[in-house]
């Protein structure tokens, strides 16, 4: 239940997005590509350098820069059992 | 008479638009830039069932708000040129994120074919669509296609004439379900908008209603000017609070998880995955090319191979190309006689057309190279790998191809800048590519360092690549914070799967770059070239100080004496050696004449004039007149040179005469500041030409000349008067 921003996620975990922070544009281009509510997301990998950063949603693959990546507000994805 | 249907491709980048596109209009395309601006502008005309179809391929956009300028051009076409039908390109392995455009344009009403497209992709993951359904569901055609094979070509073409015709029975207008609450506000709005005549489509009311709710700036700026705008930005501040106190999200939110949610919907019925999800061979070359240890080396490999390809390889077609142009010349040269005529065929055009078609090879292998890049999914991760250091320089990761090009050739790094998405972007990376020392620079350095700092030389001419790039670093961070100040450059990079590219679309790709360079530069560098013949080549006769033809026929009459003398005596050898002797003393004599007819042709007029200018630099009028011509090109700067100290023509950089003459010109910190100065000083004629077509505007172009002449100036100025102050001359 505990929100975290997807920018401290790590990689190979999973959230599920709760919110956009931050407004204008920027937000809506994010939500159009699909960073809805609702929505899991999983970090693939971080770039090199540590930034950008590589992301799965709705099938796709897409990546952010830690600054934006902390606009998105996620929360833990529901337990399917296990560990 | 052939009836007319005018169509639209849209799509999501990588959606495999331009396939689908090169596919419907085969080889009757023509490309330019979308007035005003950098983007290209594709068109093409088809035949179809006694129609004469004409395509436009609008840029690959993820949604209609006029968000970039690629959005605001599609839209406004779509809302200005109405085309007859709007055919969607949707990714078939990325179902779900490219339907959001499609929902859009349910929205705005328009005449819809949706092509399915990569459903060969698809299909290979597992996945399972039931595209018929779908088009029931969503009440647009649905027309399964394999682009790079050329399937499903002729049933989109079918499909788009019964669409055109009203006969395609699945097309019909839906609404996409907003939801009650939403949909309450949007009638409201709609009801608002509606009575205003010039938004009296019922659709287009629905559209704006919902682009209100968006918070969409175009829209908003139309309905300022709209008499009703007081009671409709009313009512649409009434609708947002509502919306937030009753469902507890901005409207924003509402309307782009609505459409999800409808997209949801609709695959819920008609989507299977036979498979989990796993890893596909896309993700497994990922691993490797975007490895955090391994990413950088392999890029780094790229590059080095596209820059080896390009400007190595490149060399000996542009060699070729270079002997043929020289032979024409002197063929078309002997064909004619002497005369004013001939000197422009021969010198202005011949060689100033040449000068650009030496270009050609360079440009085809370095378009193809990118082309690759970006037709396998590369190109992405190469952003995804640099974007960090480039984004501290304030540009996007893509920008690194472009700068590096630019150590190769200023003119096609400036075309790369079309891998940029962001016009913003584009215009920042073309402003300091210049600063980027080309390799045309180099024989000047080499000439100037080798001539006035001998062993010191490698050093001083690194010291001058150094600098060229510490400044476009921070040119580039002046840049971004003056003119761009406040403009956002958001990273929302999409990284593709990795596909295999077909050589058709990498040539047809390739082609429709490189062919864009020879059309519209050639004309801007053939009236260079006339116009610094002209100034070189005139007025006609001047008056010499001297008596050169009388001191050459004297030197011919007096070897000529001695020649015939010794050939007499059977002294053939020494004969040989007397006439060498004179070819080289007449040779002196027709330098020193050209020297003076350089001197006193407007060309050396000009530079005399433009010397009190450079004369706090610790220039004179040679190295004035050197500048201007290097406008041209900087290698000219070279023969310019060799012309001015009466070395001769055709000796390059490492002639040791010409070397002498500079050692007698120049001191070494007069020497460093034109080094400077050459590197940053007004990029030459191609480039410029470059920098016009690719910035699409005369007023970027003026202010690059500008703004490096005059970050030149001062830079020279400072090496030179520092210099001289702490008794460096």
């Amino acid at each position: 239940m505990n929100s975290r921003r997807l920018s401290e996620l790590k990689t190979g975990e999973k959230g599920v997005i709760e919110r956009l922070t931050g407004a204008g544009p920027f937000r809506r281009r994010l939500m159009e590509m699909g960073f809805v509510p609702g929505a899991e997301i999983r970090v693939e990998k971080f770039a090199p350098l540590m930034d950008p950063i590589e992301y799965t949603l709705k099938g796709y693959h897409v990546s952010l820069r830690h600054e934006e990546a902390e606009k998105v507000v996620v929360r833990e994805p529901a337990s399917t059992g296990g560990a | 008479m052939a009836k007319e249907i005018n169509i639209a491709i849209m799509g999501n980048p990588n959606s495999g638009k331009t396939t689908i596109f090169n596919n419907l209009t085969g080889a009757h395309q023509k490309v330019g830039n979308w007035p005003g601006v950098t983007v290209e502008k594709k068109e093409g005309i088809t035949t179809f069932n006694g129609y004469r179809i004409r395509v436009v391929d609008l840029p690959g956009t993820y949604s209609l708000s006029a968000y970039s300028m690629e959005e605001i051009i599609a839209r406004n076409y779509l809302v200005d040129e109405k085309p007859d039908v709007v055919v969607d390109v949707i990714d078939a392995s990325n179902l779900e994120r490219n339907l959001y455009l499609a929902t859009q344009l349910i929205d705005l009403g328009v005449k819809l074919v949706f092509a399915l497209n990569m459903v060969d992709v698809s299909e290979a993951r597992g996945q399972i669509i039931d595209h018929k359904r779908l088009s029931l569901i969503m009440g647009v055609p649905f027309v399964p296609t394999v682009g790079t094979k050329g399937e499903g070509t002729r049933e989109l073409l079918e499909t788009i004439v019964r669409v055109a015709e009203d006969r395609e029975s699945v097309a019909r207008h839906t609404h996409i379900d907003y939801g009650r609450e939403l949909e309450e506000e949007i009638e409201k709005l709609q009801a608002l908008i509606r009575p205003d005549g010039s938004f009296a489509d019922e659709h287009l009311a629905r559209w704006m209603g919902i682009k209100l709710l968006e918070g969409d700036e175009a829209v908003v700026k139309q309905i300022e000017r709209s008499p009703h705008r007081d009671t409709i930005f009313d009512q649409l501040d009434r609708s947002r609070s509502h919306l937030k106190r009753m469902l507890g999200e901005d409207a924003e939110t509402l309307v782009a998880d609505r459409r999800y949610g409808f997209i949801h919907g609709a695959l819920r019925e008609t989507f299977r995955k036979t498979r989990r999800d796993r890893y596909y061979l896309s993700d497994r070359v990922d691993m490797v090319l975007t490895n955090r240890l391994l990413g950088f080396p392999i890029f780094v490999f790229f590059i080095w191979a596209m820059f080896q390809l390009t400007f190595k390889v490149g060399r000996y077609p542009t060699e070729l190309i270079d002997r043929g142009v020289q032979l024409l010349g002197q063929s078309i040269g002997s064909l004619m006689g002497q005369g004013l005529l001939r000197d422009l065929v021969v010198d202005g055009v011949i060689a100033g057309v040449g000068g650009v078609v030496v270009f050609l090879p360079s440009i085809f292998i370095l378009f193809f190279c990118i082309a690759l890049f970006e037709d396998t999914g590369y190109m992405a991760r190469a952003a995804f790998i640099m974007d960090k250091i480039m984004h501290s320089l304030g540009l996007h990761g893509k920008s690194f191809i472009p700068m590096i090009m630019g150590f190769g050739c200023n003119v096609p790094a400036i075309m790369a800048t079309r891998v940029l998405e962001s016009r913003r972007d584009r215009i920042l990376t073309i402003l300091i590519n210049p600063l980027i020392s080309c390799s045309a620079r180099l024989p000047v350095y080499m000439l100037i360092a080798g001539a006035l700092f001998g062993a010191y030389a490698g050093n001083v001419i690194f010291s001058i690549y150094a600098l060229g790039i510490v400044l476009a670093i921070v040119m580039g961070q002046i840049f971004k914070r003056t003119l761009f100040r406040g403009e956002i450059a958001p990273f929302v990079l999409e990284l593709p799967p990795y596909r295999m590219p077909t050589l058709k679309g990498t040539l047809i790709h390739m082609w429709e770059r490189g062919s864009i360079f020879l059309k519209k530069m050639g004309g801007v560098i053939l009236a260079g070239s006339i116009l610094v013949w002209a100034l070189s080549s005139f007025p006609r006769t001047v008056d010499y100080s001297r008596d050169y033809a009388g001191e050459e026929s004297r030197i011919r009459q007096d070897y000529g004496k001695r020649k015939s003398a010794l050939i007499r005596m059977g002294e053939t050898r020494r004969a040989g050696l007397l006439e060498e002797e004179m070819n080289r003393r007449i040779a002196e004599i027709e330098a020193l004449r050209r020297e003076e007819f350089q001197e006193k042709s407007f060309l050396g007029r000009l530079g005399k004039g433009i010397a009190p200018v450079l004369r706090p630099l610790g220039f004179d009028w040679k190295e004035g007149v050197a500048l201007v011509t290097g406008f041209v090109a900087k290698e000219i700067v070279v023969s310019t040179f060799g012309v001015l100290y009466g070395i001769g023509e055709g000796r390059g950089e490492e002639s040791e005469g010409l070397r002498k003459a500079i050692r007698k010109e120049m001191t070494p910190l007069i020497g460093y500041g034109f080094m400077v100065f050459v590197l940053i000083y007004t990029p030459c004629l191609a480039t410029v030409a470059a920098i016009r077509r690719e910035t699409g505007s005369w007023r970027w172009t003026g202010f690059s000349v500008g703004y490096s002449l005059t970050l030149a100036w001062v830079l020279a100025l400072t090496i030179y008067q520092v210099g001289s102050l702490l008794g460096l001359g």
